[in-house]
Formats: structure tokens, sequence, C-alpha cells
């Protein structure tokens, strides 16, 4: 057996990896939040007398000391580090105490008085979107945060070329990331001047700008480290670097080192969570199977804050008919504001919504006409050289839904397990179903955003190599596949190098871990980078050894002879006295993009990934139980770098994937979350799961240096749908609102 | 009041009795391999051994644990700085994302390898209930779990 590779796997299996909360500093003190708990209300005054006195309490901070900018955010600036005058969240902060224990902040905490008045909240995007509604952000104009929409063809003509038509709406539900460590930051002022913060955030960039805002610094004059974060998912962005900031600005007023550890409690009640979506199809269907138009709706609660809405529901627009052909399309996306705590980024991002809903539909349709749904999607799934719904050809790498799909259905006898679905049969007392879903998905950014990324390799005079990369650590093994990339590319075994822990002053911004990006992007910049090393290496030996180099192989230089020249620490040693650094600044930009707002046409993005999931599941009809009983995935990932760390993400993403499907649901009054620990907020455990298969489907794709492609989110994004269809056949009916509650007979007699 | 943690014996003033176990593990002596994910004894983060059996130690009060013998995750490498074979099958099962689960997972599944030397699949399973992970779907670290019940009893039989 080939051991999985991970460079932090004996720091966190002996306890000794030191996460945000595990760092403590002389003189440091503790920060705590206070939260609003309420959706809407105008703050009157926030008397904090008797709070400034208790045990240890040391500074009450509000609003009004902020020195910098109290709104931020990354894509429309409407995001407070602390309210001001205003209460639009119930994940609102009023104020932090700063005291000399955590104990003591937490006591104080209940000792501010704060005078307010309610104001009338909008909980429904709906009905925020009508005309009198009021306006959650007056200064934006609008509670429609974003729009976008796709036009392609003629929906009349699709209407007139259908034989069916089929209309259903579906909803998708709010959805907690739950990573297991809590928001934690730790600032201090350093004697330089510069405001150094580690925290467990997922985008050091992005906490950088957050923290100079707030403080009205330059970006030079902070500096993000990261350390070992404890799960993200996409949800350690915006919140997480507004807890970064929050450190930073206690740091500063006090001029002494502060931390803030969230308790679960208070990261539940503040932190953004999956959008949730109402969808509404219209799909034309023709007797021979083929799709002639899809019209759609969506409408997303951003909740009180924009964070990336507009990216999200951007994703949903591209990708809104599922991985089909379809001539005539027509797509209206909305993401609203809300007075419900707010949405954001969540592993899928804007792709599992589209996704619980489409693949169901496809199934509907295909009923429908008498087809059966494999053949269904077979007959309109994109091919080699098919046209996406955005107007994107799909020839520059392979195209390989049909070959994750048979591979799944294979694996899992789809064919014959078809026949024993029990469709809800009354003399049965457990039924059976089978189900699957496919999905296409645009990798990294795309036309979202600025796309590139950036490796270091400086190696040490001893041959030693020290490399880093503009992609964090999540928790996902991101640093091992830089390691493995780099290894491979300089012929050199793991041990000699070591991954820099990055910081924001050494290493250009390379944006957001985040998209499934972290091996494209990061990995791209590491093969550029080592490419780059290797010619400066080769160029050293050829000028002063006068021999060709072919490649770099076990710790060799070798010719095309096959003879080695010299080792790899004597090149290195030759570099040195000969003054050559072997040094090499390495970037990938993803190749170019493009997309028109008004007709929702172009590359949308560069590459491609394509993935199958297939689910087996009983249901006990007394009960409403689901089980599930087997899951098979198979996903093109271009090329599989860290095997065993890609099954991880397999298995994870399926995971949560059948939360999503089955249970997950933040539940809110009045805009609040009411589940606020795990004993209420419910994922899944060892033993709800059964084993899974992860079929890793390698395509090398030719626009990634590495050959590699994404996984992270692709694993997610079609768990809930193939458990949905499994259900169907199960039970014999269609839950088209998520997570699925099976209805029992006698509710429906009610 | 006496408390013994990886084998070393702590004497404690009495009116330490309503601390924290998970509290006085990171703060006071610097194990902070223990973690807290939830704080109510549901997430399995903080989980430690308390006499071999595995237990949330951010619901339990020192003075519950007057002459207890408790293990934290420090405690399982040998003297020499090797890891446990329980530890090294995690490493070599890829069972480690974050991270952050890691510590009690393996605690949790120790507590069962010290009774149950040659456990299935489900009885890893029904052992692990207790421990939340969002990374990995728990597959990796039953393969470990597994993998490190043959290697620490490799003359056992699988029972059935």
């Amino acid at each position: 057996m080939k051991k999985a590779f991970r460079n932090d796997a004996i720091a966190k299996v002996t306890g000794r990896a030191k996460y945000t909360d595990d760092y403590s500093m002389p003189g440091m003190l503790h920060a705590l939040p206070l939260h609003a708990d309420r959706s809407s209300a105008m703050i009157r005054k926030i008397d904090v007398s008797k709070a400034a006195k208790m045990p240890g309490v040391l500074r009450i901070i509000t609003a009004e000391d902020v020195p910098g900018e109290i709104k931020y955010g990354q894509i429309i600036r409407d995001y407070p580090v602390l309210a001001h005058k205003k209460i639009r969240s119930s994940g609102d902060v009023l104020a932090l105490v700063v005291a000399q224990t955590r104990a003591e902040a937490l006591c104080a905490l209940k000792e501010i008085k704060i005078d307010l008045k309610e104001t009338p909240g909008l909980y429904d995007p709906h009905q925020a979107l009508l005309p009198d509604a009021p306006l959650i952000h007056p200064e934006h104009g609008s509670n429609i945060c974003n729009y976008h929409r796709v036009r392609t063809g003629d929906i009349a003509t699709g209407e007139k070329d259908a034989d069916f038509i089929i209309e259903e709406n579906f909803s998708t539900s709010r959805v907690e990331h739950a990573y297991l460590e809590p928001e934690s930051a730790l600032a201090h002022l350093r004697p330089d001047g510069v405001m150094e913060v580690i925290g467990s955030m997922q985008h050091p960039f992005s906490t950088r700008r957050f923290v100079a805002a707030t403080l009205g610094f330059e970006l030079k004059d902070v500096e993000v480290r990261t350390v070992p974060m404890g799960g993200g998912f996409g949800g350690k962005d915006d919140t997480a670097a507004l807890v970064c900031a929050r450190a930073a600005l206690c740091a500063y007023l006090c001029e002494r080192p502060v931390k803030i550890t969230y308790s679960r409690e208070m990261s539940m009640k503040e932190s953004y969570k999956r959008h949730p979506y109402d969808i509404s199809y219209r799909m034309g269907v023709k007797r021979d199977g083929g799709i002639s138009f899809v019209q759609v709706r969506m409408v997303a609660d951003s909740g009180a804050y924009c964070s990336v809405t507009p990216w999200v529901t951007w994703r949903s627009t591209v990708q809104c008919s599922g991985c089909y052909e379809v001539p005539h399309v027509h797509s209206d996306v909305y993401g609203v504001y809300t007075n419900n705590i707010f949405t954001g980024a969540f592993r899928g991002f804007g792709s599992p919504q589209v996704n619980w809903a489409i693949e169901q539909l496809v199934e509907i349709a295909a009923e429908k006409i008498g087809m059966d749904e494999v053949e269904f999607r077979q007959k309109n799934m994109l091919k080699q050289g098919s046209v996406t719904v955005t107007n994107q050809k799909l020839d520059s790498h392979t195209v390989s839904l049909k070959e994750v799909m048979d591979k799944v259905l294979t694996e899992i006898d789809y064919n014959k397990k078809h026949e024993l679905c029990s469709f809800g049969d009354p003399s049965l007392d457990k039924w059976y179903g089978i189900g699957f879903a496919i999905s296409y998905r645009g990798m990294s950014l795309g036309a979202e955003g600025v796309d590139m990324n950036s490796a270091i390799i400086n190696v040490q005079p001893d041959g030693s190599v020290l490399l880093e990369s503009g992609v964090h650590e999540n928790g996902q093994g991101s640093e091992s596949a830089m390691i493995l990339i780099a290894a491979e590319e300089l012929g050199l075994p793991v041990s000699r190098i070591r991954y820099r822990m990055p910081s924001t002053s050494n290493i250009p911004d390379g944006g957001t871990t985040v998209a499934s990006r972290g091996t494209l992007m990061g990995g791209g910049a590491t093969t550029k980078a080592a490419e780059i090393l290797k010619s400066i290496i080769s160029e050293a030996v050829k000028d002063h050894m006068g021999k060709s180099v072919d490649r770099f192989e076990d710790g060799w230089i070798l010719d095309d002879q096959d003879q080695r020249i010299c080792s790899w620490d004597e090149a290195i040693r030759l570099c040195y006295s000969k003054q050559i650094y072997p040094y090499a600044f390495g970037v990938f930009q993803a190749p170019r993009v493009s997309w028109d707002e008004d007709t929702g046409h172009g590359d949308a993005y560069f590459t491609w990934v394509y993935g199958c999931q297939a689910v087996e599941l009983e249901v006990e009809p007394k009960t409403g139980k689901i089980t599930i009983l087997n899951m098979v995935a198979a996903h093109d990932v271009g090329r599989a770098i860290n095997p065993d760390m890609v099954k991880g993400q397999f298995y994870g993403g399926m995971t949560m994937g059948a939360g999503y499907g089955l249970i997950e649901e933040m539940p809110l009054r009045e805009g609040a979350v009411t589940a606020t620990n795990f004993h209420q907020y419910k994922i899944l455990r060892s033993t709800d799961l059964p084993e899974m298969t992860a079929i890793i489907v390698e395509n090398p794709d030719p626009l990634s240096p590495s050959k590699a492609k994404g996984i992270g989110e692709p694993t997610l994004e079609i768990t809930a749908p193939a458990i949905a269809n499994a259900v169907y056949r199960a039970t014999g009916r269609r839950y088209t609102d998520q997570p699925i509650k099976i209805r029992r007979d006698s509710e429906d007699n009610g | 009041m006496k408390i013994t943690v990886n084998g070393v014996c702590h004497k404690l003033a009495d009116d330490m009795g309503a601390r924290l176990l998970s509290d006085w593990l990171r703060e006071d002596l610097g194990l902070i391999g223990t973690k807290i994910g939830c704080g109510i004894g549901v997430c399995g983060t903080c989980t430690v051994l308390i006499d071999d059996l595995a237990k949330r130690s951010c619901l339990l009060k020192l003075s519950d644990l007057q002459d207890k013998e408790i293990t934290t995750i420090e405690g399982l490498a040998n003297a020499d700085g090797s890891l446990h074979p329980l530890q090294q099958a995690f490493v070599d099962c890829g069972a480690i994302q974050c991270g952050f689960c890691t510590p009690g997972m393996v605690l949790s599944a120790l507590a069962l390898l010290l009774k149950n030397h040659r456990p299935t699949r489900d009885e890893i399973r029904q052992a692990l209930k207790g421990n939340l992970c969002r990374c990995t779907g728990y597959q990796q670290i039953i393969d470990a779990v597994e993998l490190a019940a043959k290697k620490l009893y490799p003359s056992n039989q699988i029972s059935i």
C-alpha cells in the first residue's frame, strides 16, 4: 500500500499542531463580542458604564472607536465591523469587551445595556422584492443585491418545439458550515508598527484587507500569518476576517496583544450560511428526448449583507441548465437582501442548489416522455465539442461526462438494481431506491474575478528547498499537494522540501483558496516556478561544467544519455559558488475567460470538471427514516496529485452532500438562528453513513501546468439530488424541497 | 486532590475542583491537543481517556477526577518519540485533513481497541459516533482503526 502523504500529519496526530486559540502571548488580553440577537432595529444608546466596571475589564469598544472604515466587504462594502446606529442582522456585533481573561469578558458582556428601537424586519426574499418593501441598505437603492441572466436562443421557439412543458418549483435550505474549530484570532502591534495577525481564516489576503480597512492602515502595515485551521469549507472568509479585524482593533486601541476566540454559539449566531434558493423551472421536451428550452428564475436569500452573493449566484447563472445542451435558455437569478442571517461562500458555491433542482427535473422530463433517465441524460448531456448554454465551446479538455456516468452506473450495477426499486409499494415495510446525478463544474473563479497565483522556490545552500505559494492550507492538504508537485518536478524526495507557512508580506496576493482552485492555481504556479528553477540550474551546469541537462531525477541531474552529470546538491553548491541564486518565482495566470452581463454569454471558465454520484437507500414508510446503504462517486480530477487526499475529498464531500439532502437546515426565527450548537444543528455522524466508493478519473488537462484540476466542491454538489432521485424510486414521490422530509400517508390526509 | 495525566501525578488545591478538565489541560498544563469544538459535550473534539474510557473533558470538573488516570493525545507517542501504531495508522491511511477532530478521534478509537482487539467496521463506527468530523466522511478514519487493530494485535482472529 502506498502511504498517504501529508506534511502536517504528524503534528496533527500527536496534538502538537497549534491552531489559533492554542497560541498566547505575554500580556495578552481577551476580547468577546456582544451580538445584537435581533434582526432589525435602530440603536439609541449602548450603555457600557456598568460593564466597564466589572472585574478585569480594560475597555469596551463600539463603532465610534473604529479609526478606519466601519463597513467593509469583498464586493459591496456593507458589512460593519461593529454595528453603527442600525441593526440589520441578529449577527451584528454591537460592542467588544476587552478583559484580562476570557471568563471576565464573558461576565461583562451581560452587563452592557442596549437601548434600541425595533423596526419591522424583512425575512422573506420575495417580500423584499416588492416595490414598497423597506430598504435594508438605502444607499444601495434596492433590495436586489445583484442580478444575472442568460439569454440564449428564443423561448417562444423552444415552446413551439416542445411536445411537453414541465413546470416545477424547488427550494434549498440554509446550511451551517459546521467547521469544527470556531473562529479565533490573535493580533498584536509589533514594535515596527506592523499589525500582525494570526487567525482561523481561509483567506489571509482578504483578512489583511479587512484589518487594514478597519484600522485605516496601508496593506504593507498589516501582516497576516497562517496557522493550521480547523476546517473552513468556504465559511472562513468574511466573518473570520472580521473577527481578525476586531482582534486587531482591540490590540490597536489597548496597545496589547488581544485574542478573540468564539464559542460555538457565537460562531453559529454570526457566521454566514449557504444561500437558500427558491427555483422555478420550466422545461420543454420533445418526444424524441431532446430538451427544447429551459426557463428558470432563481431567488437567493443573501441575508443582511452582500458577502460574495454576486459571485455565488453568477455560478448558478452559468450552470443554470445543468450539464446539458439546451438551444433556448432564459434565466433570471437574483441575490436579495433580507434581515436574515447573511449567506456567503460555501463549498459548492451556487451549484448544489441548481443541481438539486435540475437533476430531478431531467428525470421528471424523461418520465414524462417515457424514456429512461440514463438514456435521456446521454442524449442531452454535454459532449466533446458541445457548446454550453453560455455559448462556450468545450474543446480544450476532455469532456468526460459519459465516462464518469458509465463508471458509476457499472460499479453500482444500476440497471439491475433499478428493477428492485419499491416506488412506495404499500405491501412492503421497507422501501428500496437507487438514484444518481451528474454535473459539470467550471473550475476556479472564472469570469468572477482576477485569477492568478504565484509560488516561490528558494533552494538553500545545502540543497534543501523552501517552497511557498499563494494557496492557503484549509485542512484539505494543499501544502502536501504543492510539495508533491515540486518534488516530482525537481526529482527530489518530499523530505527535502519544506512548505513555508506563508505570510501576506512575503508572497503576492494569490486570491482566495476557494472554488476548488488550490491545486489547479497553486499547483500551476509551483510547476511554473520549478520550470524556471530548473532552467537556472541547467544554465549554470551548462556554463560551468559544459554539459547539457536533460532532466532532474532521484536527486541527480542527468543528460540525455541517462548519464549523471552531478548530484542535486552539487549543482546547488555550484550555483552558489558562481553567484547564481537557485531561486524562482513562478506565476500561473488563468487562461482568458469572458462574460457579457447583458446576454449571459461567454467562455465563463477556462476548464471544467465532470462528475457522477449514485446512492442506494432504504426508507421506512412508518417512521419516514432514510438509511443510506451505498454511495459511489466518479470525478474527473485531471490528474490526482495525492490520491489518498483526493479520496478524502470524495468521502468528505459526499458526506456533507448527504447531510445537505437529508437533514441539514439552519432554522431561523425573525432572521436569527435558533440552532446555536451541535445538539440542535446536526451533521452526519459515523453511524449515519455507508461504505463509500471513490472512482478517480484522470484526463490530464492541457491548460493546467500540473495537469490537475480540482475536487473539493464537485464531490458535494450532486449527492443530494442523487439521494432525492433514489428517494423517488423508493417512495414513488418527488421531494422538491430540501432537506427531504418523508411524508407519511397519515399526513397526506391532514 | 490528585490527578494523574499522561503518567505524571498532579496535586491540586481543593479550590480547583470547579475548574473544567478541558480548561485545566489546555491552560494550566499546556496540553493543547485537547480541542474545544462545542463546549457542551456533543462534538467529541475534547475527548480524553479516563481510566481507559473515552470521556468529554469539557463536561468534567476536576473534583470528579480524584485519583483518576487521564490520557491525552500528548500521552500516546512512545518514549522515543515514535508514533503509537494507532497514530501511525491515521497518518498512513490519509485519515487526517484539518486535524481538529483528530486527537479526540484517536482517543475514542484507542478506547475501543483497548477492549476490542478486532472490531468490525460497524463496531468502529459505533465507537466513533460521538466524534464529529466535517472533513473526511469518516471512511479513512475507520480504515485507520482497522489497520491499527491488525498492527497492534496481529495474532487475533477476526471475530464473527
